[in-house]
Formats: C-alpha cells, structure tokens, sequence
C-alpha cells in the first residue's frame, strides 16, 4: 500500500519546480531575451564592471537616441582579456579595460581606433594629464572612463603611528594585521620600489631581489584580497591594507579613523579606459555612448555614485564637497606625482607569477 | 531498545545540527537583507534594499536568465545522465571505459580551462555565445554530475524484479514504467536537483559563454562584489528563498489535495523502506 | 532470433548516440583543444603559437608546482573524509524518515545553494570575523578569553570546502542507503552481528557505491574551488585551482595552464582509477 504512492511525494516538489523553469523558459525566449536583432531597435552593447554605471545614465541614454542597452558585467581585466582572445569578439561595442590590459589589447589588435572627430565632447573635457597616456600614446584607441590610485589605507587609532612610506609596514608590531592585495603586479611593485628599482622591471635579478625583500613581509600579512579592501579594514581584523583606492574611500566614509597615503618611495595609479573592440557591431552607437558619458553633467553624476576619480575637467566643478574632500578619491597633488602607470611585464609575467606563488606558501608556514 | 533510541536520538540532533550549519549563512544573509548599510556591520533597519532591488533592472534581467538557463539545464543534464548512466551500467560496448572517463573529465577539469575551451569550440561551430551557448556549456558539466548520482542508484539494481515482471506479461514500457522508473526514480530526481542547483551556481563557464544581454545572476554577483555584497543582493537572495519556501508549501497542499481526491495507482513495485518493521517479500520478486 | 538481436543492437545504438554525442562534443572536442594548448608556446603578450613543445609539462615538475598538487590532495582528502563523517549519518537519518517527508527534507538540503554560493562564503566570512557570532557565543560562554582567529586559516577554508560539497555527498549516499534492504541488515542482526559489526560487514559494503559517487564529487571539485580558501583562508593556500587560474588569466600562459590541467586530470583519474580498483577489483559496476 505503501509502494507506488511512496516516490510521489518526492517527485511533486521537482515536477512542480520543473514545470515553473520551463514556463518561465518559455516565457523567457518570447520576451525581450537576449540576442541583438530586435526590429530594428538599434542596440547598443556595453561590457563593463558591475556597479560602476549607474542605471539611470543608461535610462536617459536609451531615452535620448531611442536605443536598447545590453549592460554586461565582467569581474577581472584578466577575464575580459581572456574571454577577447578566446574568440569572444564581435560581441561588445564598448568594454572598459585598465590601462595596462588596454595596452596589451592594443598589442594583439583586440580594439578599433576611435574617430575623435564624433568625440567632441572628450576633446573639449578630457584633463591634459591623460591625453597622451603611456598605456596609449598618442591616445588613439582609448579615452578615461575614471581613474584611481593604489596606496596604503589604515586605521590610525590601531596603528598607533603616521605611516608615509612601504618601509614604515616592515614593523613586527603589524604581526597579521597586514592585507596585500591579490594582485601579482601591485604586490611585486612593494618589492621594486624599496629596493629603488622599476616598479614594472622585467630583469630577472630585480624581480629576485624583490621577491627576497617581500619575504620578510609574509609573516606580517593576515590575508590577500583584492574585491573588499574595506571589509577588512572596517571589521578591523587588518590595521593596514594595501589598497585600491575605491575601496579607501568606502572605508573612510564609513569610519573616519581610517585614512589612505599614498606611499612616499612609489606608488601606482590606473586608468580603466573605454575601448571599442574589434569587430564590434555598432561602433556608431558607441562614439555617441562614450562622447554622452563624457558630458559634464552625466560624468559628474557618475563620480558623484561611485568613490572613483573623473577624468572630465568639467565635471570636476560640479562636484560636491563631500565626494571632492575624500582623500582617497582625490589625493593631494603633491602625493599624487609620485604615482605611476605600471605596465604589462610580457614575458616576464612568468617570473612574476611563480615569485608570487612562492610568496604566498611562504606566508602559509 | 534503549540504546537504539539513544541512537536514533543522536542521529536526529546531528541531522539539526546539519540543517543549522546549513542554513546559518542563509540566516546572516537574511539579517543583512534589512540592514541600512552597505558594509556587513549593523546599522539599523530598512527596507530600503528591496525596493531597490525591484528597480535594479540588471539584477531582475539577471534573475529571468538564470531560471531560464538552470530550468532547460536541469531537463538536458537529466535526460543525458539517466540515458548514460543507463548505457553505462548495463551495457557493455566497445570504447566504454573511454566513455566513462570521459564523464569525469569536466568534474575534474579546473573551470577556466572548460570555459575558455568551450568558447573556442563554439566559435568554431559558428555557434554565438548567448543564452545557447550557456545552457550547452552547463549541460557540459551538469550532466556529468547528474550521470554520476543516478549512476550510485543503479549499480546494485534487482535486474530479477524487470525479467519477472517481464515474465509475468508486462511489455518493456511497461515494465520500465512500473517496475524500473519507481526504483532508479529518486537517483534521477536527485540527479536533477544536482543539475539545476549547479547552473544557478556557475560563473566562470557562464562567464566565456555568455553573450549580450545575457548576463545571468551569478555572474552578475560575482563582478558586483567588488565592491562588497551589495545589500540588494542579500534581499534577493531572500526572496528567492521565500518564493521557494512557498512553492514548496503550495506543492504539499496540491500533493495532500491528490491524495484525497485520487486513489494512489495500483500494482506499481518498489522496494521497501529499511525502517518498516512489516515484511516485504512479494514486492515483485 | 537474429531480428530481435538486431532489434536490440540499434536499441543499444540509438541509446548511446545522445551520450557520445554530448561527450564527443561537449568534451572531446575541448579537450583536444587544451592539449593542443598544452604544446604551444606562449608569445610575448599572451597570445598562442602553436609549435610542439613539452617545455609546458616539464616545467610542472619543478618542486614548487608539485608542493602545490601534493598540498591540494592533502586538503581535498581531508575535506572528503570530514564531509563523509558529517553526511553518512545524516543521509541515514533522512532515509528513516516517513516517506512523505523524505523529498522535502532532501530538497531543504539544497535549497541553501540555490543562492549562489559566493554569497554564501562571504556570510561565512561575517559569521567567523573577531566581531562575529561564534567569536561572541565562545566569549560569552567563557571558552575563550577573546576573540579567536578563526578566519583566514586554513581550517576555515576547509569548513568553507566542506560546507558547499556537503550536498554532492549527501544525495548519493541517501540514494544508496535509502534503497538498503532491511531484511537484509535484519538478518545481519539475526545471525548476531552487534552494531558496529553489522555496519562494517553488512550496511557499509552495501552503501559502497553510493560512498564512492559522493567521494568522487566531493574530491574532484576540491581542487579547483579556488575562490573558497581565497575568501576565507586569506587566498594564502595555494591550490592547483588557482594556479592554473592564475597562469591562465593574469600570467596569460595558455599553454602552461592547459598543461598544468593536463597533468591534474591525468593524476585525478588515476587516483579515481586505483580507488575504484581497491574497493573491487571488478569496478564499480560489482561492488555490490
């Protein structure tokens, strides 16, 4: 009496379950799903980080040119790079590299060079600092979405000292109170500079040395992460994190002790740039996307949503107090010239990424 | 006697403490759905994140392709599991144990290197990454999963229940029907839970074979915390919950509105349940 | 006679068709892909050239790329072992459950991971923070004289491994032991086996292959869930996930990684391969 009957309560749940995906699966590739053909609709596709437009940009965007948008979200450089290469192009109309990863996609003919002519509005707003980039030269294939530093941020009321430069960190009393960012380049970059060398050197007698420097730094170190910085500073299980300095500014909103400097024997600063990828199948929509986000208003409301830089002169004055006086947002100019672009080590990366694998199994023992 | 109840008591304490490990993120989730800020400290009460959750058309277009892709998954996992376990089990051909490692490969291969190779292989299939391409590349390693589950029920199986139930006249359907579907049934539900609860998970294949607009949830997650878990998504996490926890209910009362209503189908085997004290010879043997 | 065998060998066809196509596919055809991969040689920016080369494969067995495979199976051994010590009794309670209760009791097991699972560590993270609850529950219960570092070790990491594979070994083993003939564990009794006997000699062979499905999804996936014993193990561990990870995304060595996969899945399946041998010398398929 039991059999039979038994497996029926059991399979309800799946079937009832299985029946709602397919009715939505249905209704799903019925509605407006993905795919770019739609009468005629002009669609615009747009591969960026998440949480860095906000939605009312692109509202008033596909309002204004009668377009559709496709916002896509990527969570890595080293994704979109690897998604570009492995024959994902012809995908996207607009995506936002950082410098260096531009540079490299530049390299490997994976964008288009822009028509500045359809750019007024980057020509007359863009700072001078990033007109002519390292990552870019001439400033033919990219233009500055925004812009940031990567310092170090700390809790003065735990540290107990002012901290100006990579070699006030190398102090026993940080033991496991120290974040480094995962993130092979920047970690290294400690290394070179201390020993006064080319953050970005390719020699592999430097990146030794720096490895051999960084060493005595591993037993200080708590954790690497390179998503929340803020996190860990905030819940005060670090005192003092490298950090990019988005995730500085977040944390210095939320408690006041924290503050972010940028180190005195180096530091670095990044751009994420817009780019067109090759292929892309509507680059004239995306020349009116980039020069319409380049208006001062709508890079203003940008900066103004987001704990990151703008790189548009106009906007700069429509900003509030309260998002210009962050100090990790825009830091003082004085800090700000030792900053500088790393760049892509090429062959080298090998060297960086067993240095860094080395480093951290040494700060596991 | 005394001592299997202490047994059975200690067996049904471990299972809540299972259930408690289980839910205890869920729990935090859920608190942090209500609190007025972005950082996981709390600040106060608000209710604020679910409305912008709903406004948030990123999030709900995320949302819509992920059921879409887990629910055509988990039917394409299931089907090719149940089918491969079957050929598997009680076949034998040549290449089988070239086809059987092959089962294990995308289990074992590191996720990047599935998604960049899938990728490849869809563009050279002339195959554009989109909302296909995704559920192809789950069906890739779900179906593995699922192959393995059903393929644990299987083995063991009472061939001798199918031949008498044959021999007593039952044509093959039949008999797969009454006597094999009952019994191999919950390896093919837990199968398809497998399938579904890892297409809702995946990012990284998801991620190289997505095309525009077809960002699902997960991998909208996975770029959005950047920048921290965004509240937003702790309030749709629990509403998802919600909505399932009611589905479920809702399932139970049609299931107890069935049982009333219906009289169960006679002659259907199974085997018996291990804590039945009552006999159970002459289920079909 | 001859048309009813025929009858059956294109049944048996048409029924491995959909397999081999998913598998020739789905599979072969990346996996060729990645070995020719895994013979190239990287260029100067991270593209591809493709020559024959086994400099890829050598340069694996370099000391610190086999510290990192070595340390990856110690931690996906121990992570299979606690999950299976957390999950036997569990499934076995839920197979003693009325029947009407067992499907949603099963369900309520995998609902948790219908969220994604991300999320799920970063609430781990808040739950084993200096500041969180277990640190306050310890303290006040005077267990502890402060907060305790829980987070950012390595047995953090492994209760984060544990607890999203937990599920893949509770279904197959609940499918193995739900389906246990109980006359037969009775006769165990009757012939006098105490408890300990009739669940050594009797319950456990018979629960073999679903111990085995579960210990192969739980092991496997241990070595590349890569982000897990980053978020909560401090991303200090480094585990042949993130490695290949690593090489193939921010070193943009293609040929590297693929080659570096290679091995683990050659070594994976070996390891699959012995297991299966040790517990039956006739393969799964006879362990019952």
């Amino acid at each position: 009496m039991k059999t039979g009957g038994l497996r029926r309560p059991a399979a309800l749940p799946v079937v009832s379950l299985l029946a709602a995906a397919l009715l939505l699966a249905a209704c799903g590739s019925g509605g407006a799903g993905g795919g770019s053909a739609g009468g005629g609709e002009r669609v615009l596709n747009v591969f960026n980080w998440s949480e860095y437009l906000p939605d009312s940009v692109l509202a008033a965007f596909e309002a204004e040119f009668g377009v559709r948008v496709n916002y896509d979200v990527y969570s890595s450089n080293e994704e979109l790079m690897a998604k570009l290469q492995a024959g994902g192009q012809g995908l996207y109309d607009v995506a936002v590299p950082s410098d260096f990863t531009a540079a490299t996609m530049i390299e490997l003919g994976l964008v288009e060079p822009l028509d500045f002519d359809r750019l007024p509005n980057v020509t007359q707003y863009l700072v001078d600092d990033l007109r002519d980039p390292v990552y870019d030269p001439g400033g033919r294939y990219t233009v500055p979405y925004m812009w940031g530093t990567t310092g170090l941020a700390y809790n003065t009321a735990q540290v107990g000292k002012e901290i100006t430069d990579w070699a006030d960190i190398f102090d026993p009393a940080f033991e496991d109170r120290i974040l480094l960012l995962d993130d092979m380049p920047e970690v290294m970059a400690i290394g070179l500079w201390m020993n006064g060398l080319d953050p970005s050197s390719t020699d592999p007698a430097d990146i030794e040395a720096a490895r051999r420097t960084l060493e005595e730094l591993m037993p200080l170190v708590k954790a690497f992460d390179s998503d929340t910085q803020s996190d860990y500073l905030l819940s005060g299980e670090v005192w003092i994190a490298q950090a990019y300095s988005g995730e500085a500014a977040l944390a210095i909103m939320e408690d006041p002790d924290i503050t972010y400097v940028l180190p005195a024997g180096g530091c670095s600063y990044w751009v994420d740039v817009m780019v067109i990828p090759a292929g892309a199948p509507n680059p004239d929509l995306a020349h009116e996307f980039i020069n319409f986000l380049y208006r001062p208003e709508i890079a203003a409301q940008i900066a103004e949503e987001y704990p990151y830089a703008t790189p548009n002169g106009e906007a700069l004055s429509l900003l509030s107090e309260e998002v210009l006086g962050n100090p990790a947002a825009y830091p003082p100019e004085d800090q700000l010239a030792r900053c500088v672009f790393l760049t892509d080590p090429g062959e080298a990366s090998e060297l960086y990424a067993e240095a860094f694998t080395e480093l951290k199994l040494r700060a596991t023992e | 006697m005394g001592r299997r109840r202490w047994g059975d008591r200690l067996l049904s304490i471990h299972a809540w403490a299972v259930y408690l490990f289980l839910y205890a993120p869920i729990l935090v989730l859920v608190v942090f759905s209500f609190n007025d800020s972005r950082f996981s400290f709390w600040r106060g009460f608000t209710l604020r994140w679910y409305a912008a959750m709903f406004q948030n058309h990123q999030i709900m277009r995320a949302l819509e392709n992920s059921l879409v892709v887990a629910g055509w998954t988990m039917l394409a996992a299931t089907l090719l599991g149940t089918l491969t376990a079957f050929v598997l089990v009680r076949h034998r051909f040549p290449g089988k144990s070239l086809l059987e490692a092959l089962v294990y490969v995308p289990i074992i291969l590191p996720s990047v290197i599935m998604g960049v190779s899938l990728l490849a292989t869809f563009v050279l299939a002339g195959l554009r990454p989109g909302r296909t391409a995704i559920i192809l590349g789950h069906v890739a390693f779900a179906a593995s999963f699922a192959t393995v589950a059903i393929r644990a029920r299987l083995v063991g199986f009472d061939r001798n229940l199918e031949r008498a139930a044959m021999d007593l006249g039952a044509g093959r359907w039949q008999t797969f029907r009454h006597v094999t579907l009952p019994l191999v049934g919950p390896g093919i539900l837990a199968g398809a839970l497998l399938a579904f609860t890892l297409s809702l998970d995946d990012v990284v294949i998801t991620f190289f074979t997505a095309g525009p607009g077809s960002t699902t949830l997960p991998l909208y997650i996975f770029s959005a915390v950047r920048l921290g878990v965004s509240p937003e998504i702790n309030a749709l996490s629990t509403l998802i919950l919600v909505v399932t926890a009611g589905v479920l209910i809702l399932a139970d009362w049609v299931r107890r509105w069935g049982v009333n209503h219906v009289k169960p189908a006679a002659g259907a085997a199974g085997r018996g349940e291990p804590e039945e004290p009552e006999r159970m010879g002459g289920d079909g043997a | 006679m001859t048309g009813a065998v025929r009858r059956s060998r294109w049944g048996l066809a048409l029924m491995v068709l959909p397999p081999v196509l998913w598998l020739v596919l789905l599979q072969v055809v990346p996996l060729a892909l990645i070995l020719v991969y895994s013979f190239s040689r990287r260029t100067a920016y991270g593209g591809i050239e493709y020559t024959f080369t086994l400099a890829n494969y050598t340069r694996f067995l370099q000391p610190i790329y086999l510290k990192v495979l070595s340390d990856s199976l110690a931690v996906a051994l121990i992570t299979t072992l606690i999950v299976l010590v957390v999950a036997y009794p569990f499934a076995w309670h839920l197979a003693r459950q009325p029947a009407e209760r067992r499907g949603r009791l099963l369900l309520l097991v995998v609902i948790p991971f219908w969220t994604n699972s991300l999320i799920l560590t970063y609430a781990w993270k808040v739950i084993l923070r200096a500041d969180g609850p277990v640190n306050q529950i310890l303290t006040a219960l005077g267990l502890a004289p402060g907060p305790v570092q829980l987070l950012y070790t390595k047995p953090a990491a492994i209760l984060g491994l544990v607890y999203v594979l937990l599920p893949y070994m509770i279904l197959p083993l609940y499918l193995s032991i739900e389906k246990l003939d109980p006359s037969t564990v009775r006769a165990a009794y009757d012939l006098g086996a105490g408890p300990v006997q009739a669940f050594r000699r009797v319950i456990f062979p018979l629960t073999l292959p679903g111990v085995v499905a579960g210990a192969l999804l739980v092991f496997i996936p241990t070595l590349e869930l890569f982000y897990i014993s980053d978020l909560l193990g401090g991303a200090q561990m480094v585990l042949v996930g993130n490695l290949i990870q690593r090489e193939f995304l921010e070193a943009r060595n293609w040929p590297f990684g693929a080659a570096a996969s290679i091995i683990v899945t050659g070594v994976t399946l070996l390891l699959v391969w012995v297991y299966v041998r040790w517990f039956s010398p006739g393969g799964v398929e006879e362990l019952i």
